[in-house]
């Protein structure tokens, strides 16, 4: 069969109908990824309009732009969008994207999980933003202690509403992470053995298995604190022998893997984009590999340094100085490694490098300080403080939205078929950089001046507004940055210049494919001899054939080895993960207000459950 | 090397200058002056890792790139990163050791002479003054008064939601967790005025739930301890006496205390002394006839969601109140 033919025939039953219906009930990985990307950046984008307010209202002692339940709201809403509907969703996206394509299948595993897993996502996101608009946007942090959050203390809807949010994101979440798991364990191109993945796959797969063991933890919190609220358990009254300690175990022992959910990910993407910027493999792969492993493992032992003041025996608090200290060193070792590649390379210094090389000068402060408040005594001064504002942003910033921006710059081509522009994006660099250092640096001096976290106002004899000030001024700028950055990718995406095959001269597998790519991803299934296909020889890469081009098939092969293994067929396009989504978010938001919601909501998701199982046949076989 | 420590001096100079009211870097008191030390420390030698990292990046990114490094390249850089990340190991070592050491030398001591209860409310601080004997025992609010050179055990407690005890210049901070009891040390080692502030968000008025704490000579501590343990001052001028009479006949006595009247409420903070008390409000103001007449016309307004209802007062009663108010020195 010729390639025209080829083309043809695997459009015919990979690609996503036109029009509304096909908009609404597609499985493409692709078109699922770029609108999950979409979305989180339009969650970050409000999220950091909400970031603007608070620097206003910060800006001067007693100011009176926004009172104390709005700008309680408004932190609320920062810390829970960023975390929940922007940092941990968008790396997922990226990840259905590119995971597929860089292990060399046709679609994700589960493909309609995924389709589902992105309606929840924009469900759960669509509820916490109307809530806030009607004023009914939680407001006791996005940590929700108990008993603030509990019933005696959070009157009215609010913390349900958050509480029920974290739920929509936990399916969302969970599923993507499963999708990624079984896409990498059993759908790799033949040959792509264990020790040929490429790292941003390997930081995936680690940041899945994270998402699976930490989210259980976070899902039994919110269920015991809505029961609380709704049925009158008392888990965390400690009148009736609950504890208010157990929400913070719970949400810590979530909340601290949750920040490697988000960093794990960034670190494949600098891997991606050191090894292509200085034309040559990262150093040390085997180490890198073992880095991310040791990260995810030591990421669950350290929740208890966010719990330093809450009066727990000293002996325990050691054990976790002593682990929070630990992870400096996968770290350390990463850096190292990139350091090594960077020194061993040639660099070419274009937009995607930039962003990495602010990483490393932001993310090396930001593990440092990590280092800082991980020991008990210098935590009990600087803990809620400004300090660990400025710390945290500037992991979470510069070890991950940074990286990201700099996925985006580079893999923007493989998505649209049109280069971002390199002039904007060192202006956009410039900027956000800037802008970055100067507003979040300061906030270490403002925490070690005894500044605490989640004021919304301070008097005028306080020595802060001066640097308060100053803050709120950088603020603008890095904000400036934001604009730029999506002005730019507004322009590229309509009017960029046309993107060459592999424009980054990069040698990793979703280069293999036209850009964008085909519905199918690849006509012929790639095999992979080595680490980086694209660089062995990239005009014959050896390919796989033998699979169906009557049906959605995909090949199965062996977890270690990737050896085939049996030809798998995919599910089609389907409207029912949309219905399922619609009857479950129905449930959701229902169970806020009455318990038997989960038994009567029950009812029509199960029965999209049904429509979406429904076995339909599939064409027959021809070969 | 010179411009590494000129680099270096420069940052640490930036962060020591801050110095205010409420800065973990201008110690009073034994436990926050070894975390000073603790703080010092570890920024130095994390601002040298810092400078050290980036003067290899830019190294690696800037060195001349076009002579090949080969197999033996290789080799060194193996070399290079394992030697990197056994000193990263060293360094994550003896941080751990200097905190440890840290911790230890702030420990709680045994045998505080004296044990204070604070009781977190939102939003203000309850203060505990408990004797053996009962006529001996009083409370106050929002400010707590230390003997200078002594070890004072504070006995935290939470009548709601967590709060944080901080006072940056004499200790760390320490949590009030509802249905729990945690205890901090605070030896103050020179006499002043030190403000502290709830550290963990606990609602509406997070931000104004600060407290005063005063270390004095034993000897004026011993006076101030005398006075708080009398009732309240009688009223001495007819303003005041026509302000304790609508303050008991309002509904202020509903919530308030001031020993020697009826009034015995115990919702809001004890006003048996509060003219003396050097703020009102957690903070808020300082204490003047002005301040407290204010705060009573409209307490919503100055600190939005509060638990002080506004009582409707006439212009009269309001000033007699706010007169015998500032007279319970």
């Amino acid at each position: 069969m010729d390639e025209p033919e080829l083309d043809r025939r695997l459009t015919a039953i990979w690609s996503t109908p036109a029009g509304v219906w096909g908009t609404l009930s597609t499985v493409d990985h692709k078109t699922i990824g770029r609108r999950y990307i979409v979305t989180a950046f339009i969650f970050l984008a409000l999220g950091g309009m909400l970031a603007l307010a608070m620097r206003l209202q910060l800006s001067q002692p007693e100011a009176r732009f926004i009172g104390p339940d709005r700008y309680n709201q408004i932190f609320t809403m920062h810390g829970t969008n960023m975390m929940f509907l922007f940092a941990v969703p968008v790396m997922e996206a990226v990840a259905v994207y590119l995971v597929p394509l860089m292990v060399g299948t046709r679609n994700i595993a589960f493909p309609r999980l995924n389709a589902f897993s992105y309606w929840i996502y924009l469900a759960g996101g669509m509820l916490l933003w109307i809530a806030f608009a009607v004023d009914a946007g939680p407001d006791a942090g996005w940590f929700a202690y108990v008993p603030l959050s509990g019933p005696e203390y959070a009157a009215g809807k609010r913390a349900d509403i958050w509480a029920q949010m974290i739920t929509f994101t936990e399916v969302s979440a969970l599923a993507v992470a499963v999708e990624i798991v079984v896409t990498v364990f059993k759908q790799r191109a033949p040959g792509m053995s264990l020790d040929r993945i490429p790292l941003f796959v390997w930081s995936m797969l680690v940041t899945s298995f994270l998402v699976i063991l930490a989210m259980p933890a976070i899902m039994i919190a919110s269920t015991a604190l809505i029961l609380d609220r709704l049925v009158g358990t008392h888990f965390f009254n400690p009148a009736e022998g609950g504890d208010v300690l157990l929400w913070q175990h719970l949400f810590w022992f979530f909340g601290h893997p949750e920040v490697y959910i988000i960093f794990l990910p960034a670190v494949g993407m600098v891997s991606t984009i050191v090894a292509t910027f200085t034309r040559r493999p990262v150093f040390g792969y085997l180490a890198m590999v073992m880095a991310l492993i040791a990260t995810g493992v030591l990421a669950f032992g350290l929740w208890v340094h966010h719990m330093f003041v809450a009066g727990l025996p000293r002996l325990g608090e050691s054990f976790f100085t002593a682990s929070s200290m630990v992870i400096a060193i996968p770290a350390g070792l990463q850096i190292f490694c990139w350091l090594a590649t960077m020194w061993a390379g040639r660099p070419v210094f274009k937009t995607p490098f930039l962003f990495v090389i602010g990483f490393v000068v932001i993310f090396v402060i930001g593990g440092l300080t990590g280092v800082m408040v991980a020991s008990v005594p210098f935590d009990t001064q600087v803990h809620d403080t400004y300090f660990v504002v400025a710390h945290f942003h500037y992991v979470l910033v510069g070890g991950a939205v940074f990286p990201l921006l700099g996925a985006i710059y580079y893999w923007f081509p493989k998505m649209t078929g049109r280069m971002m522009s390199e002039t904007l994006g060192r202006w956009i660099f410039s900027l956000i950089f800037t802008g970055f250092n100067l507003t979040f640096f300061p906030m270490h001096i403002l925490g070690l001046q005894g500044m605490p976290r989640r004021i919304y106002t301070y008097q005028p004899e306080m020595p802060w507004s001066g640097v308060n000030m100053f803050i709120s001024l950088s603020a603008v700028i890095l904000a400036a940055g934001f604009l730029l950055f999506f002005i730019d990718v507004i322009r590229s995406a309509k009017s960029g210049s046309a993107a060459p095959a592999n424009p980054w001269g990069a040698s990793t597998l979703e280069w293999a494919t036209a850009s964008p790519p085909p519905s199918y991803n690849f006509g012929r299934l790639p095999v992979v001899g080595s680490l980086e296909p694209l660089s062995d020889n990239p005009e014959t890469l050896p390919v796989a054939t033998g699979l169906s081009v009557n049906r959605r098939e995909l090949v199965v092969t062996s977890l270690v080895e990737a050896l085939p293994q049996a030809r798998e067929s995919s599910p089609g396009n389907s409207i029912w993960p949309l219905w399922s989504a619609l009857a479950t978010t129905a449930m959701l938001i229902w169970s806020i207000f009455t318990p038997w919601a989960v038994v009567w909501g029950s009812i029509p998701v199960a029965i999209t459950l049904v429509g979406w199982f429904w076995p339909k046949g599939v064409p027959e076989d021809d070969s | 090397m010179k411009t590494w420590r000129i680099l270096l001096l420069s940052i640490l100079a930036l962060v020591s200058a801050c110095s205010g009211n409420q800065s973990a870097l201008d110690p009073g008191g034994a436990a926050a002056i070894h975390i000073e030390h603790l703080i010092i420390g570890v920024v130095a030698v994390c601002t040298a890792i810092w400078i050290l990292v980036m003067i290899v990046l830019g190294w690696a990114l800037l060195r001349d790139h076009s002579q090949e490094s080969g197999r033996s390249g290789e080799r060194q850089l193996t070399l290079t990163v394992t030697a990197g990340l056994g000193a990263t190991v060293l360094i994550i070592t003896g941080l751990t050791i200097a905190s440890f050491y840290t911790t230890r030398s702030i420990g709680l001591p045994e045998n505080a002479s004296l044990t204070i209860v604070v009781k977190g409310q939102q939003w203000w601080w309850q203060v505990i003054y408990a004797d053996p004997d009962p006529a001996f025992s009083f409370q106050t609010a929002n400010e707590i008064h230390i003997p200078v050179g002594q070890d004072v055990r504070i006995q935290l407690e939470s009548a709601d939601v967590v709060h944080s005890f901080w006072v940056p210049n004499l200790a760390g901070k320490q949590d009030l967790v509802p249905g729990r009891s945690n205890s901090i040390v605070l030896r103050a080692e020179r006499p002043g005025v030190y403000r502290g502030q709830c550290a963990e968000f606990c609602g509406m008025q997070h931000s104004h739930m600060a407290m005063m704490i005063i270390a004095e000579e034993p000897a004026l501590y011993q006076r101030w301890l005398a006075a708080q343990r009398s009732d309240g001052v009688k009223a001495t001028n007819p303003e005041a006496s026509a302000g304790m009479a609508a303050f008991l006949s309002k509904p202020c006595a509903a919530c308030h205390t001031v020993r020697g009247t009826p009034a015995s409420g115990t919702t809001g903070p004890d006003l048996t002394h509060v003219g003396s008390r050097q703020t009102i409000a957690a903070g808020l103001f300082e204490t003047s006839r002005g301040s407290l007449a204010a705060w009573i016309a409209d307490p919503q307004t100055l600190k939005p969601g509060n638990n002080m209802p506004m009582v409707p007062l006439t212009s009269a009663e309001l000033r007699d109140i706010s007169a015998y108010m500032e007279s319970l020195k």
